[in-house]
Order: C-alpha cells, then sequence, then structure tokens
C-alpha cells in the first residue's frame, strides 16, 4: 500500500527537509519502518525500545492510532499518516 | 539576568529562547530555564513587595529580560479562609480557596495568556492564535485586543455559549472546528507549522506555562511567606499542576521560603480522566479519551503534561481523583453556598475531589488546604440549571406569606 507520511518541522532536519515522504506499507509500524529504513536519523528521534516515545502522536487519516490498533494499525489506500508533537496545547 | 534558555524536559539539549517547544532530538516538551544563582533571596523578597499589584511582582521568574509591556495585568486574585465550607465538610483542616475568576477575563488563562502575549510582542509576531476550551479563547482574544494585536482563536464549535460570545465580543477571528478539543490542538499544531502566528499553547507553549507559577508565588506570599500543607488542583493538560510545583520548588531552591514540596492532589471529571486512570493504574503515560464531561474547559482527552503531572502527584504523596458530572453541579453549589463565589464546571470538578479527600478522612486535623478555583460561574451557567427553585408571587403582601407561611411578620 502506497501511503503519504507528513513530517513535522521538528523533524525535517533528519530527512532533508523533505516534509512529506511516500512510502509502502500495510500498518502504521511496516509505514513508520519503511520511514526509518530511508531516514535513519529518525528512529531514534520518535522511538525508543521499539515503541513510539511519549511524546509522539501519530494519526492515520486524522484519527490517533492510540483509539486504533496502534502501531497495528492497518493502513488504506489513500491513507495520510501523520507524525505531530504530542506537546502542544491545554 | 535570569532567563537562560529553553531546554527539553526529557533529555535535557538547550535551544535559543525563540519560538519553538519541541525538542528535536527526542520530541520532547521544551521549558524555559533560569540562572538563578545571583539573586539574593532579601534583595528579591523586596523587589516582589514593591513591585506591580499583579503578575509583573514577579519578573525575576518570568522568561523575559526586560521590561514586559502588558496593558491587562492579571494576578493578586483572592486567597480566602473558607472556614464554612470546612466545616459543612466536617474537616479540622484550614480550606483556603484561591479565586482566580478574579482576573480581567474571569480565569486563570490571564496569567499565562499574559506572558505568552508579551512573549509575542517581544518576538515580533503580529498574530496571537490558541486553541481553545473556552477559557483560554477569553483570554488570548482579551489580551490581544489590549495589545493591539491580531488575532485567530479555535475551539470546538459546541462549546458553552457564553464562551463564545465572551470571546466573539472582542473583535478576534473566532474558529469553531466541528471536533472536540484534541481535534482543535491537531489542528493548530498543523497550522502553526505553516503560518507565522504566535499559538501561544503551541509554538509558545514553553513561554506561556511559565505563567501559571504566579498562583504558586501569590499562595505563598499570601500566606505569608509560608507553604501550603496540601493543594487541590484541576488537570486538564496537566501544566497548571506541574507548573504550581515548578513555582514552589524555585522558592524552595532559593530560600525564599522554607519546607517541603506541598502534598499534590489532582482534580478530573470522570468522564474526561486520563490522568486520574494514569495514576490510579500506575502508568507513566496517559491513555487518550473522548471526552464526555460538563466540564468543557477540563475536556483535554490527550493531555499533553499529563504524565508530569502523574508523577507529581506521586512525587508529593498525592493523587488524582475524579468526579462525575452531579459531583460536579454539587461541588459548584457547595461553594457557592459556603463562600458565596460562584465557580464554573472546573471549580465543581476540584471543589467535588476536596470533597471526596475530605470524605475518605484524608485532610487532617490543622492542615493548609488550597484549593485553586480556576474560572468563573457566570461562563457555564448551564450546570447550575434546574438546581434551585424560584418562588414566584404577585406583588401583594398577601401573596407573599402564602408562599412563606413561616415567615412571621413583626
Amino acid at each position: 500500500m502506497a501511503v503519504t507520511v507528513k513530517i513535522p518541522t521538528q523533524l525535517r532536519a533528519a530527512t532533508g527537509g523533505q516534509s512529506e515522504l511516500e512510502v509502502e506499507g500495510g500498518t502504521v509500524g511496516e509505514v513508520l519502518d519503511a520511514v526509518f529504513d530511508a531516514h535513519g536519523g529518525l528512529k531514534d528521534r520518535i522511538t525508543q525500545d521499539g515503541d513510539l516515545r511519549r511524546f509522539v502522536n501519530v494519526y492515520v487519516s486524522g484519527e490517533d492510532i492510540r483509539f486504533q490498533q496502534g502501531l497495528e494499525t492497518s493502513i488504506n489506500d489513500g491513507d495520510e499518516v501523520t507524525i505531530l508533537p504530542a506537546v502542544a496545547g491545554g | 539576568m535570569s532567563v537562560e534558555s529553553l531546554k527539553c524536559k526529557e533529555c535535557g539539549t538547550s535551544y535559543e529562547l525563540d519560538a519553538s517547544y519541541v525538542c528535536e532530538n527526542c520530541f520532547g516538551p521544551l521549558e524555559v530555564a533560569y540562572d538563578f544563582s545571583g539573586l539574593d533571596p532579601e534583595e528579591v523578597k523586596r523587589g516582589i513587595q514593591a513591585g506591580s499589584q499583579g503578575i509583573w511582582r514577579y519578573r525575576d521568574f518570568l522568561p523575559f529580560e526586560g521590561h514586559a509591556s502588558d496593558p491587562l495585568e492579571p494576578g493578586l486574585t483572592p486567597l480566602l479562609k473558607a472556614d464554612r465550607l470546612a466545616e459543612r465538610l466536617g474537616v479540622g483542616a484550614e480550606i483556603w480557596i484561591k479565586n482566580d475568576a478574579a482576573n480581567p477575563t474571569h480565569s486563570f488563562k490571564d496569567r499565562v495568556v499574559a506572558v505568552a502575549v508579551a512573549k509575542a510582542k517581544e518576538l515580533g509576531f503580529e498574530t496571537v492564535a490558541c486553541a481553545s476550551t473556552g477559557n483560554l479563547a477569553n483570554a488570548v482574544a482579551a489580551h490581544a485586543a489590549a495589545a493591539g494585536l491580531d488575532s485567530y482563536v479555535f475551539v470546538p464549535a459546541n462549546l458553552e455559549e457564553q464562551k463564545l460570545l465572551a470571546t466573539g465580543v472582542y473583535g478576534t477571528n473566532l474558529v469553531g472546528v466541528r471536533g472536540n478539543y484534541d481535534d482543535v490542538n491537531r489542528l493548530c499544531t498543523q497550522l502553526a507549522e505553516t503560518h507565522p502566528w504566535a499559538f501561544v499553547n503551541v509554538n509558545l507553549r514553553p513561554y506561556y506555562a511559565e505563567g501559571s507559577k504566579t498562583l504558586a508565588y501569590e499562595t505563598v506570599e499570601q500566606l505569608g511567606w509560608k507553604l501550603p500543607d496540601r493543594v487541590v488542583s484541576p488537570i486538564a493538560s496537566g501544566s497548571l499542576f506541574t507548573k504550581l510545583g515548578r513555582g514552589f520548588q524555585e522558592w524552595l531552591d532559593l530560600g525564599l521560603v522554607e519546607g517541603e514540596q506541598p502534598t499534590f492532589n489532582g482534580a478530573q471529571a470522570a468522564g474526561c480522566s486520563p490522568v486520574a486512570t494514569a495514576f490510579a493504574e500506575g502508568w507513566d503515560v496517559c491513555k487518550p479519551q473522548r471526552p464526555e464531561t460538563i466540564a468543557k474547559s477540563l475536556a483535554i482527552g490527550d493531555p499533553a503534561d499529563g504524565p508530569y503531572a502523574v508523577e507529581h502527584a506521586r512525587r508529593t504523596g498525592g493523587g488524582v481523583d475524579s468526579v462525575d458530572d452531579q459531583e460536579i453541579r454539587e461541588g459548584i453549589k457547595l461553594l457557592a453556598e459556603t463562600t458565596g463565589i460562584f465557580t464554573e464546571t472546573a471549580g465543581g470538578v476540584t471543589v467535588g475531589v476536596l470533597r471526596k479527600l475530605a470524605e475518605r478522612g484524608e485532610l487532617a486535623d490543622g492542615e493548609r488546604v488550597v484549593v485553586y478555583i480556576t474560572g468563573e460561574g457566570l461562563k457555564t451557567l448551564d450546570a447550575t440549571r434546574d438546581t434551585f427553585q424560584m418562588h414566584e408571587i404577585d406583588p401583594a403582601l398577601e401573596s407573599f406569606e402564602a408562599e412563606f407561611p413561616q415567615e412571621v411578620a413583626v
């Protein structure tokens, strides 16, 4: 499944300035692995011990993956995966 | 000159004092770091006492090097001893109410917004914005108007009418988003990337959050430079709760006050209790929830500072409790009937949790408890509807006497 991943400003130093990446994957976990394969510097920034760090939010077409199956959340054709900082608001 | 840098709360990386809020190395939140080593406590104390009648008396502890301009200065709200409330609760503890509804736009949000708007001006922004559950919307619209800045205020479209009216009146761009607060917040996080605006609780959040410390400083000053033994505070994002702790700690470290951190009790609505749930379950992260509560100002299902709030409650031997909508209404009434203070639903949550602590016997005799009332009852009038009855009579003596036969005329 081809999917667009939106990269927040704070991570673009690790993607050579790119704000969107096109990768393949059937679940959020697979999509993120594909992103890490392309841009190794991203992995340590947003994951720790195989899990997302606690201040990282990931959305599939606007829906927080923690309301779905987390990294196992499946991706449908045309979905957009958005990574955002979780430290705003309040 | 004490303000030093922005520093990541997770990994400690330092950044320039600009409009950023996320660590590029670990995605943790940035916080303002100070160097207080050159400050003499006695001199600081004198400076505070000779300072303005609001939050800028604490300028040594706020993130500015020069004089911050502010035409709508909040702060120095009343701290009242609530003996009749203690009596109704059946406790021998000293209960104090910090009534922060007594601010320019009637909530504690004036403190954080005053700091954020002053910083926005200093950094050269012409437009301020926010994601709000209502009180922040009022404050951003008002402070932007006072400072002569444009503003965009984003709220859930289904907010209480009073909060919408009390925002729109200031001439802001009021945007009602079809979604809950967490949807609004996500949208603003994205907008902050593409618009050159100062989102007070996104890209200016490290500065904004500092404003909450002034509630801790005022408490200490108003108690005669003493710390409370316990505080009860509402939790939405967890920022106020953790910054109260930081405020007390800074003054402890500097020797402005002696003792130890108060016990921290957090208050959430049962219909939106991600922090109370994490506390109860022993988690160090909060699982997001979809809010369903009358306490809309606390309806943040994905609290940014939730993990830090849980940690602070644990570290101080306190806790985080939740109360349901009925208990919230009763809390509003209990406070009104015993203190003359009419609070919004968030205050009902806080008083509801205070009552729970009293019922569980957790408030010791003589213990000094400060309860933070963060907003005004006139903003959530629906919560008091049908909680009492009006007596309707004709303009005649016999009509009154028929309605109140027990009141004998003299």
